[in-house]
């Protein structure tokens, strides 16, 4: 590699990248704690009340960055499976398994909130329309992504068995994104879009965008602190790790 | 050519081919992954008769009655084109109003009365504080808030 470029193709060593996680696993943790403590602050106590649905609106502060999160995860999650098919690397698929939990459980976060959100609301906990089926599916592809890893012993078989299920899932994110677009859905229509005006109060809009980038400060903190256990566990005979284990102790 | 790039054009190539097929499917699928027919579309004959099946539209103004000592309410769904005499009998949910989005499950009878056994509200995507509401109202603004989105 020539020595005008950076070599990106450092940091796709394990052992070069695992202390390299640990010191952004540390600077998003405190970024995290800081945008999400301020952002839960501006949602209960900033925010003004919403003019139709009152105070129960405040929960959208949390389903949308959720529902956000669940979808961004997946394509990153998909965009490393195309890396490590394509290259071979084997940090690639580690990056997955470690985005994977936390993915799941921001779809789940989504469902969940929506549900508490849709009883009173709409008048029903739960609808078959093609918003909430899509992400529903999506909390099944997670799911579906870590059950098949964790089923086969020889890692770099599941490995690309997996990233295949990541690829091919990757359909299901246009679809959740574009549903109230394409079909009639009890679930409303975006409200942020990107070729027109945003149809919420600013204090709102600014109060979501901070708990999404909080969420985000989040999400690298868990992952990138999950990848070092997960290259902890799968390079344990190499000599770096032993090196390591026997330094500590 | 190197393996790696023979690796990337199978991965690009085999996504494209799954996104074609799911465009197919999913344009074979059309009507079916609709929540509900409109009143247009019930009137143009696209709902199922004498099955049951979902109305969406909004409720129009000045139309709801309520019949007394019962919890059965009158009202008609509107999707501005066309419009459907809704009857309903049980709890509405907190959102259901006049010209407020809603969808009602049920079926439609001979009479062309739509008996609903669950009335949904639908929720638009409009966030706002009341004092903005009512200042949009008085200047007869709240229906130009979001020009391009579909009646309901």
């Amino acid at each position: 590699m020539s020595s005008r470029f950076i070599n990106w193709f450092k940091f796709s060593s394990p052992a070069t990248f695992y202390p390299l996680a640990r010191k952004i696993s540390v600077v998003s943790t405190v970024v995290a704690v800081v945008l999400i403590a301020i952002g839960l602050y501006m949602s209960f106590f900033v925010a003004p009340t919403d003019y139709k649905q009152g105070e129960g609106y405040r929960i959208i502060f949390v389903h949308v960055p959720a529902s956000w999160m669940s979808m961004f995860i997946y394509l990153v999650m998909a965009g490393w499976a195309a890396l490590g098919l394509v290259f071979n690397t084997r940090l690639s698929a580690m990056m997955a398994q470690a985005l994977a939990p936390t993915g799941a459980m921001f779809a789940f976060l989504s469902l969940w909130t929506g549900s508490f959100w849709g009883k009173p609301m709409w008048g029903t906990w739960w609808v078959w329309d093609a918003r909430i089926t899509s992400e529903l599916i999506l909390l099944f592809l997670y799911l579906g992504y870590m059950a098949l890893r964790s089923a086969i012993d020889d890692p770099r078989r599941g490995d690309r068995a997996s990233a295949i299920l990541l690829l091919v899932g990757v359909v299901n994110v246009p679809i959740i994104y574009y549903s109230v677009k394409w079909w009639n859905t009890l679930h409303q229509g975006s409200t942020i879009r990107m070729n027109q005006e945003t149809t919420m109060e600013e204090t709102m809009l600014l109060t979501m965008l901070i708990m999404t980038l909080g969420f985000w400060a989040y999400s690298i903190a868990v992952s990138m602190a999950r990848v070092r256990a997960v290259i902890l566990e799968r390079e344990r005979s190499a000599n770096w790790v032993r090196e390591l284990a026997e330094g500590r102790t | 050519m190197k393996a790696r790039h023979k690796r990337l054009g199978i991965v690009i190539v085999a996504l494209a081919a799954l996104g074609l097929a799911t465009f197919l499917v999913l344009n074979a699928l059309e009507g079916n992954l609709s929540y509900f027919f409109s009143p247009t579309e019930v009137a143009d004959g696209k709902a199922p008769p004498n099955h049951v099946f979902r109305l969406g539209g909004l409720v129009e103004a000045g139309s709801v009655t309520r019949e007394q000592g019962s919890l059965t309410v009158n009202f008609v769904v509107t999707d501005m084109a066309k419009s459907i005499t809704v009857a309903y009998s049980g709890i509405l949910p907190d959102l259901f109003a006049e010209g407020q989005g809603v969808i009602a499950q049920g079926r439609l009878g001979p009479d062309n009365v739509f008996v609903a056994e669950e009335v949904l509200a639908k929720h638009d995507e409009t966030y706002m504080p009341p004092e903005v509401a009512s200042a949009l109202e008085s200047a007869g603004k709240m229906g130009e808030r979001h020009p391009g989105s579909k009646p309901l």
